[in-house]
């Protein structure tokens, strides 16, 4: 059932977004929507929309990148939990550093071994 | 051509409205819906696969995100993920899978601008602005929660 | 008289019209498997062409088809006087690369798509005018050096839209002459900037028609001829949609020039290979010009043709800054000799 449910909310995330770039002017890039979505994640979270959907569609709603931008809010809101101010600085990077880190090293590797085709 | 050129501008896109085709709407909210869900749905055999090996949710979470990032630079560079990417559009884009490829295309190309300016500056090209608005939102929520809680 | 070979606002005619002596082409594999592949000179299959980079392939491209064509012509680079040339690239480097070593006189060139079409008006120019009794012109692009400095990398997973153009890897060198056989270069009408509002840079061709449409009324007015005189009216990239603006912008002021109009973007793909609403980039006009109009010249199919080159004047920094794509368009009449 986690699987159907992760298939269907993973899915509806981008239906949403290709109808964003579909329905709207050029303007709206890739990037456009990448950055979109990682505040929109940071937003829903902080009215603690996000943590229920996740629960409830598990991968569905990590692996968009909205699920990014819910870690990065987690982060430094537990972070100002524990740490107070210093916390706000601290917190979101410290939840998202694996996905960050992933990304520079795969992505480093992959543009030193790989040229690309055209 | 005697009108006024506001005028002229206004027949015009109003003309290049008519002719332009339009995005062809089911085919591509088909695309997204089955690839988003595709790669969620892999997302989610990777999340159970780390949790049947005893990983917390929180570090299985992790792990699946490396994962599909490592794949996505992976067919990245093998040039298949820009293939697969003309059926999935922003089925392709939104996953996390879509944030390393945004990485890792532009890296790859600019790799004859050098490995400081070309791979090292380039890695951020969208990456870049994405963890700035990120991580400049997070903090503004962190910021009002310390204040209003 | 001020400008005896000046004829109405924007057209010159030449006295004694230079020939087109010889001319090459290189393509990619695309473009070489395309309706007009059977036309081109040499077909690469690798889109680096055994260089380091793409735009080194490119520049390797428009030496090579430059060098064949000055063989072609039976001449050494030593006949030529002038080379005028230009690309898509920034600061043109296709062109300025292989000047530095073709080692001619050399005046670099950047009129967009319609680079290669500014060059043979210059071209006749010069040798009507007395200047020169060579001229070897061309023009390059790239489909992998255009995408990563106008669009996207060509890695990345984006969605082109149904009204893209897919810009055309490929170069074509051309000698103009005073004398020799060959079709003869009669007219060029020169093309003024014209912006109507158009932003989008994946729709090129809405960029460029009403400059294309602008300068073919131009021509017709300043030379009090009809579109009977012509077989052919083709444009250099307006691409399908491009084409169809064009048109209706013509008929909505009184010339219907559709029956004998074509456009080297639509010719140059087939519909199954993806390219969407067809050819762009300075190689697209080039080529098409330089293989298939010209062997169709030869053969007689077509004597009188008005040749206009269009390009899309936008750079990446125009495009992030929100301003408009203003489109160049400029008009040759070769005729078959």
């Amino acid at each position: 059932m986690i699987f159907l449910k992760a298939f269907v909310v993973g899915g509806l995330f981008c239906v949403v977004a290709q109808l964003l770039m579909d329905l709207t002017t050029h303007k709206v890039t890739p990037a456009h929507i990448l950055v979109g979505y990682v505040v929109g994640g940071v937003v829903l979270s902080a009215f603690g929309l996000y943590q229920p959907l996740i629960d409830w569609a598990g991968a569905g709603a990590t692996v968009p990148i909205t699920g990014f931008g819910h870690l990065l809010a987690q982060g430094t809101i537990q972070g100002v939990g524990q740490k107070g101010i210093l916390g706000a600085f601290s917190g979101g990077l410290a939840a998202a550093a694996t996905g960050i880190t992933a990304a520079v090293i795969f992505g480093y590797l992959a543009a030193i071994f790989f040229k690309p085709k055209g | 051509m005697a009108q006024p050129l506001e005028i002229q501008k206004k027949q015009y896109k109003k003309l290049v409205d008519e002719i332009k085709p339009r995005p062809p709407l089911i085919r591509n909210t088909l695309g997204a819906f089955i690839f988003g869900g595709l790669i969620a749905l892999i997302g989610q055999f990777l999340l159970s696969f780390f949790q049947g090996q005893g990983l917390s949710v929180n570090d299985a979470g992790t792990a699946t995100s490396a994962t599909l990032i490592f794949l996505a630079a992976l067919f990245t560079g093998l040039g298949i993920y820009d293939e697969i990417a003309k059926y999935g559009g922003a089925g392709t884009i939104v996953p996390i899978t879509g944030f390393a490829n945004s990485m890792v295309s532009p890296a790859m190309e600019y790799r004859t601008e050098g490995l400081v300016l070309g791979v090292g500056a380039r890695l951020f090209t969208i990456a870049g602005p994405v963890l700035v608005f990120g991580i400049f939102s997070a903090w503004l929520v962190a910021l009002l929660y310390y204040f209003f809680r | 008289m001020a400008a005896p070979k000046k004829i109405g606002a924007q057209t010159r005619w030449f006295q004694n019209p230079p020939v087109i002596l010889a001319c090459a082409t290189i393509v990619g594999e695309k473009e070489g498997m395309g309706p007009l592949g059977h036309t081109f000179d040499k077909v690469i299959m690798d889109s680096y062409y055994h260089e380091k980079s793409w735009e080194k392939a490119e520049q390797r491209m428009l030496q090579e088809a430059m060098q064949m064509a000055v063989e072609r012509a039976g001449l050494s680079l030593k006949d030529i006087d002038f080379m005028l040339a230009g690309d898509l690239l920034n600061q043109i480097i296709s062109a300025n690369y292989t000047a530095r070593n073709l080692e001619v006189p050399f005046i670099g060139l950047y009129g967009a798509c319609a680079t290669l079409y500014e060059s043979m008006a210059l071209g006749a120019m010069l040798i009507d005018g007395g200047f020169a009794e060579y001229v070897l012109i061309g023009a390059s692009s790239h489909y992998a050096t255009a995408e990563r400095q106008y669009r996207f990398p060509v890695e990345q997973g984006t969605q082109r839209p149904l009204y893209a153009q897919w810009t055309v890897t490929g170069a074509a060198g051309m000698v103009l002459a005073q004398q020799g056989a060959g079709p003869v270069i009669t007219h060029a009408t020169i093309g003024k900037v014209v912006d109507l509002g158009q932003q989008d840079p994946m729709n090129m061709g809405a960029a460029m028609a009403p400059a294309a449409a602008d300068t073919i009324m131009y021509h017709f007015v300043d030379t009090g001829r009809t579109i009977d005189y012509y077989d052919l009216v083709i444009t250099g990239d307006l691409g399908t949609y491009g084409k169809e603006l064009a048109q209706r912008i013509l008929i909505n002021n009184g010339y219907d020039i559709t029956p004998r109009f074509t456009d080297c973007g639509v010719l140059v793909y087939a519909p199954e290979q993806d390219a969407h609403a067809g050819g762009s980039g300075c190689a697209c006009s080039a080529v098409v010009t330089c293989g298939y109009l010209r062997q169709e010249m030869q053969k007689g199919n077509y004597q009188h043709v008005l040749g206009v080159g269009t390009g899309a004047l936008l750079s990446p920094c125009s495009s992030l800054q929100g301003e408009n794509i203003p489109g160049i368009a400029h008009a040759v009449v070769i005729e078959a000799n």
